[in-house]
């Protein structure tokens, strides 16, 4: 039940982009079109709970028994550092196209704020290890999930006529509260 | 003070405003302002990493190799994270509360690896200060204004002074997440239509 909990806590009620405001910039940077959200999506996923993964090791195996908790900020940043590289020289191998589309974005990731701010609220939560996994993984589902939302309406408004004054980030910014205001009906959802 | 270094201090301040020109340092700039102390807050607490990190950068930009230059930013700015969480859960602990998951994230504000990345490595330490202190009142001043119109409209006060009488009817929606983008929205667009008319 715990984990039922969770997921539908992190994918609808406390959506990481519309409720807790993580990852806003690559939200409102990448979701132009649907195909790249996903591929983003898909890249943030997998980054993300291989870093709740190792983050769970570095904090309980090594910060918690040296009693150097204040290390956790750069320790973790490094992780999330190393980790993204490594994803980057994989995709740049296996998927070229996708390399190519998500572009500036990847590197990003790093400082994705998401995956360093879900790594520190997990531990903060005090979750075990495939709690955290757990927890990240439907985190950066909701992420995928608001993001390709957003693409699709942006993809829309592409068409529809706009007061010129809101061209840009302030049209994707007010599409991006609708969008929480829509969210915020989930709020009932789990007790 | 020479020409060259006010424009690097009053640059960040509206021409090239970090939160409404640039767009970076989103997250902290919608999760924070909930009311006008936390913006605030938040802004002092930035200025003081970002300033300290161009500082640092400037003065070690010709020991960093350029290939790990990167991960030496981070290194350096985490540093200074890691003191402002420290002094702030020490010093002010409702604060901390308020800001919650959001102080160790100044270390992914985008702000500060950018400026580290497009000012600092390239400059001298004088200018580095100036403009890290002038996109830190840039960012601070636009962090505490979008949180006094939040927490006027939502909750019917500025900096916790209550404006509105009792019985009045606040529209808590600007205190929820949908308000911060609403707000965000449209500051953006007002700053547009300012700079657009010059």
């Amino acid at each position: 039940m715990d984990y039922i909990n969770i997921i539908i806590l992190a994918l609808f009620v406390n959506n990481v982009v519309l409720a807790q405001f993580l990852g806003i910039c690559p939200f409102l940077g990448v979701s132009n079109k649907v195909e790249t959200s996903l591929g983003m999506g898909a890249a943030v996923i997998f980054v993300m709970a291989l870093a709740n993964f190792v983050t769970y090791m570095v904090y309980f195996f090594i910060l918690k028994p040296l009693h150097i908790e204040f290390m956790q900020t750069i320790s973790f940043i490094l992780v999330i550092a190393f980790l993204v590289q490594v994803v980057e020289i994989i995709l740049k191998k296996a998927a070229p196209s996708l390399y190519q589309a998500l572009g500036i974005y990847l590197p990003l990731i790093t400082t994705n704020c998401a995956v360093l701010g879900i790594a520190i609220l997990a531990v903060q939560k005090n979750y075990n290890m495939v709690m955290s996994v757990v927890y990240a993984s439907a985190i950066a589902v909701g992420f995928t999930l608001a993001l390709v939302l957003m693409a699709g309406i942006r993809e829309q408004l592409e068409n529809t006529g706009y007061p010129k004054g809101m061209k840009g980030f302030p049209i994707s910014l007010i599409t991006a509260g609708l969008l929480s205001l829509a969210f915020m009906g989930f709020a009932g959802l789990v007790k | 003070m020479k020409m060259s270094n006010i424009k690097h201090l009053i640059n960040g301040l509206w021409k090239e405003n970090p939160t409404l020109v640039l767009v970076l340092g989103t997250c902290p700039t919608l999760a924070v302002t909930t009311a006008a102390m936390n913006g605030l807050g938040m802004g002092a607490a930035t200025t003081f990493v970002l300033v300290f990190s161009n500082l640092f950068i400037a003065l070690l930009k010709n020991l960093i190799p350029d290939k790990v230059r990167i991960a030496a930013f981070v290194v350096i700015i985490a540093s200074f994270v890691t003191i402002v969480d420290l002094v702030m859960k020490a010093f002010t602990p409702a604060l901390y509360a308020a800001l919650g998951v959001f102080i160790p994230l100044i270390v992914v504000n985008c702000i500060i690896l950018g400026r580290a990345e497009a000012f600092a490595q390239k400059n001298k330490a004088i200018p580095a200060i100036l403009d890290g202190i002038g996109m830190g009142i840039g960012f601070t001043l636009a962090l505490t204004i979008m949180g006094s119109v939040r927490e006027l409209l939502g909750n019917g006060s500025i900096f916790d002074i209550k404006l509105v009488s009792e019985s009045t009817k606040t529209i808590l929606i600007f205190i929820l997440p949908p308000g911060a983008f609403f707000t965000y929205g449209y500051f953006i667009a007002i700053k547009n239509r300012l700079s657009a008319n010059k």
